[in-house]
C-alpha cells in the first residue's frame, strides 16, 4: 500500500499523458462511432435516399421485431457458433493433447499447423469454396472415390449442405487458435498431479478428466469466449463463401448487418448490430465479470 | 524377451494414439494449401478436366504472370503494404506508451481504463463499420488508404495494449529503477533501458498487426475503390471479372499468404507466448 500510494503521488500526470494518444485514437474511432451508432439506430438513415434521413424514435427496432429474417439470422448465429467453436475446442484439445508429447520435428509441426490462423479470411472462404465445388471439387472426387457419395453433391449450393459446409470451414480455421492456448496451458499443468494419479492407479482418460481438464479450466474459457465473440463476429468467411445463401440458409446477424450497411441502409443495420452487441454482452457476462476481478488493484 | 515385447507394444501405441491422428490432423490443416498450389500451376485444360488431377502433368507459371500483367496484381499489393505498415507503425507507438502507463504507474482511473481497452473486442466489426464508414464519407476520407489505417486502429490498439503489458509486467523493475536512481529520468530509462529489452515483444507485436492489417477484408471492401483496393478486395475481385478464374485466384491467395507465413515464423514462438500468457495464468 505504502508504494501504491507513493508510486501514485510521485506519478503525477506522467501516465496521462502516456495514455493520450492511445485514448484519443479509441475515443474517435470506437466510442464516438458507437454512439453515432446508437443514434443512427433511432433514425431513418438510408443514404440511397439522402433527403429522408431523420429521427423515427423506435421504428428501426419495431421493424426489426417483426423481421422474420432477422430472428432466423439470430438462430443461424447460435447454430454457427455452437457447432463452430464447439467443433474448434474438441479438434483443437485433440491436437493440443499430440503436440504436447514429445517427438521429432514437434517445433515444425507446431508452427505448420498454426498456418491457417494466419490465412486471411477471405482467401480460406475463396479455397473452401474451390475445394467444396459442385464440378471440379477435390472433396467431390475424394467422397466419391471412397464411395460415402454416389453422385456429385452442389455443396454450398444447397441449403441442407451449405451450413455444414462453412462451419467446416471455420473450425478449420479455428483449430490451430484453440490448439495453441490449451497447449500452453498443458505445458503449465505440474507433473507432480500426474504422478499422484499414477500412484492412485488412474488410467489415461480418468487423468484426462480428474488431472487435465479441471487444471485447464481458466484457458478453456477464456479462449472459448474469446472464440464465441470472434466467430459471432465474423463475417468474410460466409459472406465470400455464399453470401448468405442459398436461401438465406447461412445468414448470420452478423452478415445481414452487413448486407444492410453495403446496401446503405445505415438506420436499420444499426439497430440490428447494436441487437447483436447486447446478445454478445448477454452471452459473455461471466467473461467481463472474469476481466474486472482480474484488474484488481 | 518380456522387455523387447513392450517395447514393441510401446511402438504400436505411438503409431496409434501419436502418429495416425497427428497425420491425419496435418492432412486436413495443410491439403487446402497444398490444393491451392496445385491449382495455381495448372494449365487451363487440366484445371476443368472432369477427372480431378491431383499434381499436373504440365505445370505452369501462365496464371502468375497473367496476375501481375493483366491484373496489376502489384498494385494492391503496394497498397495493402501501405495500409499496413502505418497501421503497424501507428499501434505499435500509441500501444507502447499505454502499456508502460499500465504497467508501470498506478494511478486513479486505471482501472476502469484498463477493462475499456480489455472489453473493446466486444463491439462487433459490423457495429463499428456503419458509423466509420459515414464519418469517413463525411471527414472525404473514404477510398483513402487513412480510412482503412483508422478502422483497423480499433482493434489493433487494444489487443496491442494487452499484448505488450503482459511483456512489460514480466520485466523486472529493478533495472530502471537502478538507472533513475543513477539520476536518469523516467524517459531516458525507458529509451536506455526497457525499450531495447522489449525490442523482440515490440517486433512480434508488430508482426500480429501487420498480419491482421494485410489479411482483413470486411471493412476493406467498402472503404476501397480501384485505386485504393487491398490484396484481399482484389482477390474476391478476380472472381467477379470473367467468372470465377479459380487458377488466378489460388496464384493471388499463395502470393498473399508467403509474406505472412515468413513474418510469422520468425515471430511466432514469442507471439505465441504472449498470447497464452494472460489466458494460462490463474
Amino acid at each position: 500500500m505504502e508504494i501504491h500510494r507513493k508510486r501514485r503521488r510521485g506519478s503525477g500526470i506522467w501516465p496521462y499523458l502516456l495514455l493520450a494518444p492511445a485514448l484519443i485514437i479509441m475515443l474517435s474511432v470506437v466510442i464516438v462511432p458507437i454512439i453515432n451508432a446508437i443514434s443512427m439506430s433511432f433514425q431513418s438513415y438510408n443514404l440511397t435516399r439522402p433527403k429522408k434521413i431523420g429521427f423515427i424514435g423506435l421504428d428501426n427496432y419495431a421493424k426489426l421485431i417483426n423481421d422474420s429474417l432477422f430472428w432466423k439470422s439470430l438462430l443461424r448465429t447460435l447454430i454457427w457458433v455452437f457447432f463452430g467453436v464447439g467443433c474448434q475446442f474438441v479438434f483443437g484439445f485433440m491436437l493440443a493433447l499430440l503436440l504436447n508429447k514429445s517427438f521429432k520435428g514437434r517445433g515444425v509441426v507446431r508452427a505448420v499447423s498454426l498456418i491457417p490462423w494466419v490465412t486471411p479470411g477471405v482467401l480460406i472462404a475463396l479455397m473452401w469454396s474451390w475445394m467444396f465445388d459442385g464440378n471440379y471439387g477435390v472433396i467431390n472426387d475424394v467422397l466419391l472415390r471412397l464411395h460415402i457419395i454416389s453422385d456429385k453433391v452442389a455443396f454450398l449450393a444447397k441449403p441442407a449442405s451449405a451450413m455444414p459446409s462453412v462451419i467446416i470451414t471455420i473450425v478449420w480455421q479455428g483449430i490451430p487458435f484453440f490448439a495453441l492456448m490449451i497447449l500452453a496451458g498443458l505445458q503449465g499443468i505440474p507433473g507432480d498431479l500426474y504422478e499422484a494419479a499414477d500412484i492412485d492407479g488412474a488410467t489415461g482418460l480418468k487423468k484426462l478428466f480428474y488431472v487435465t481438464i479441471p487444471s485447464l479450466r481458466n484457458t478453456i474459457f477464456v479462449t472459448t469466449m474469446l472464440r464465441i465473440i470472434w466467430v459471432a463476429n465474423s463475417v468474410d468467411v460466409i459472406f465470400n463463401m455464399t453470401e448468405g445463401g442459398p436461401a438465406y440458409a447461412t445468414q448470420t446477424l452478423s452478415v445481414y448487418v452487413y448486407k444492410k450497411a453495403s446496401s446503405l441502409d445505415m438506420g436499420y443495420a444499426s439497430a440490428m448490430a447494436i441487437m447483436l452487441m447486447l446478445v454478445l454482452l448477454v452471452a459473455a457476462i461471466p467473461y467481463l465479470h472474469n476481466t474486472f476481478r482480474d484488474q484488481e488493484g | 524377451m518380456k522387455k523387447n515385447h513392450s517395447i514393441g507394444e510401446k511402438k504400436t501405441a505411438r503409431i496409434f494414439l501419436l502418429w495416425i491422428p497427428l497425420i491425419l490432423f496435418l492432412l486436413f490443416l495443410l491439403f487446402p494449401f497444398y490444393w491451392t498450389f496445385v491449382t495455381s500451376i495448372k494449365p487451363a485444360e487440366e484445371l476443368h478436366s472432369l477427372k480431378v488431377i491431383y499434381w499436373p502433368q504440365h505445370p505452369t507459371l501462365d496464371s502468375y504472370k497473367h496476375l501481375f500483367n493483366q491484373f496489376n496484381f502489384l498494385h494492391p499489393m503496394k497498397n495493402s503494404l501501405i495500409v499496413a505498415a502505418i497501421t503497424t507503425l501507428v499501434s505499435l507507438t500509441v500501444s507502447t506508451l499505454a502499456a508502460y502507463a499500465f504497467s508501470r504507474f498506478r494511478f486513479a482511473g486505471r482501472k476502469p481504463l484498463m477493462v475499456l481497452f480489455l472489453t473493446n473486442n466486444m463491439f462487433p466489426t459490423v457495429l463499428l463499420l456503419i458509423p466509420l464508414f459515414t464519418i469517413m464519407r463525411k471527414l472525404g476520407l473514404l477510398y483513402k488508404p487513412t480510412s482503412l489505417v483508422l478502422s483497423y486502429t480499433t482493434f489493433t490498439i487494444p489487443f496491442s495494449v494487452w499484448l505488450l503489458s503482459g511483456y512489460l509486467n514480466d520485466l523486472p523493475l529493478s533495472m530502471e529503477e537502478a538507472a533513475m536512481i543513477d539520476g536518469a529520468d523516467r524517459a531516458k530509462a525507458f529509451v536506455r533501458i526497457v525499450l531495447p529489452v522489449l525490442l523482440p515483444c515490440l517486433l512480434a507485436t508488430g508482426v500480429y498487426i501487420f498480419m491482421q492489417s494485410w489479411n482483413e477484408y470486411t471493412f476493406a471492401v467498402l472503404f476501397t475503390n480501384e485505386n485504393s483496393r487491398t490484396i484481399p478486395v482484389a482477390l474476391k475481385m478476380l472472381v467477379g471479372q470473367l467468372g470465377v478464374q479459380w487458377d488466378l485466384i489460388t496464384a493471388g491467395g499463395i502470393i498473399t499468404v508467403i509474406p505472412v507465413c515468413i513474418m510469422f515464423f520468425f515471430a511466432q514462438k514469442r507471439l505465441v507466448a504472449g498470447l497464452t500468457a494472460g489466458a494460462v495464468k490463474g
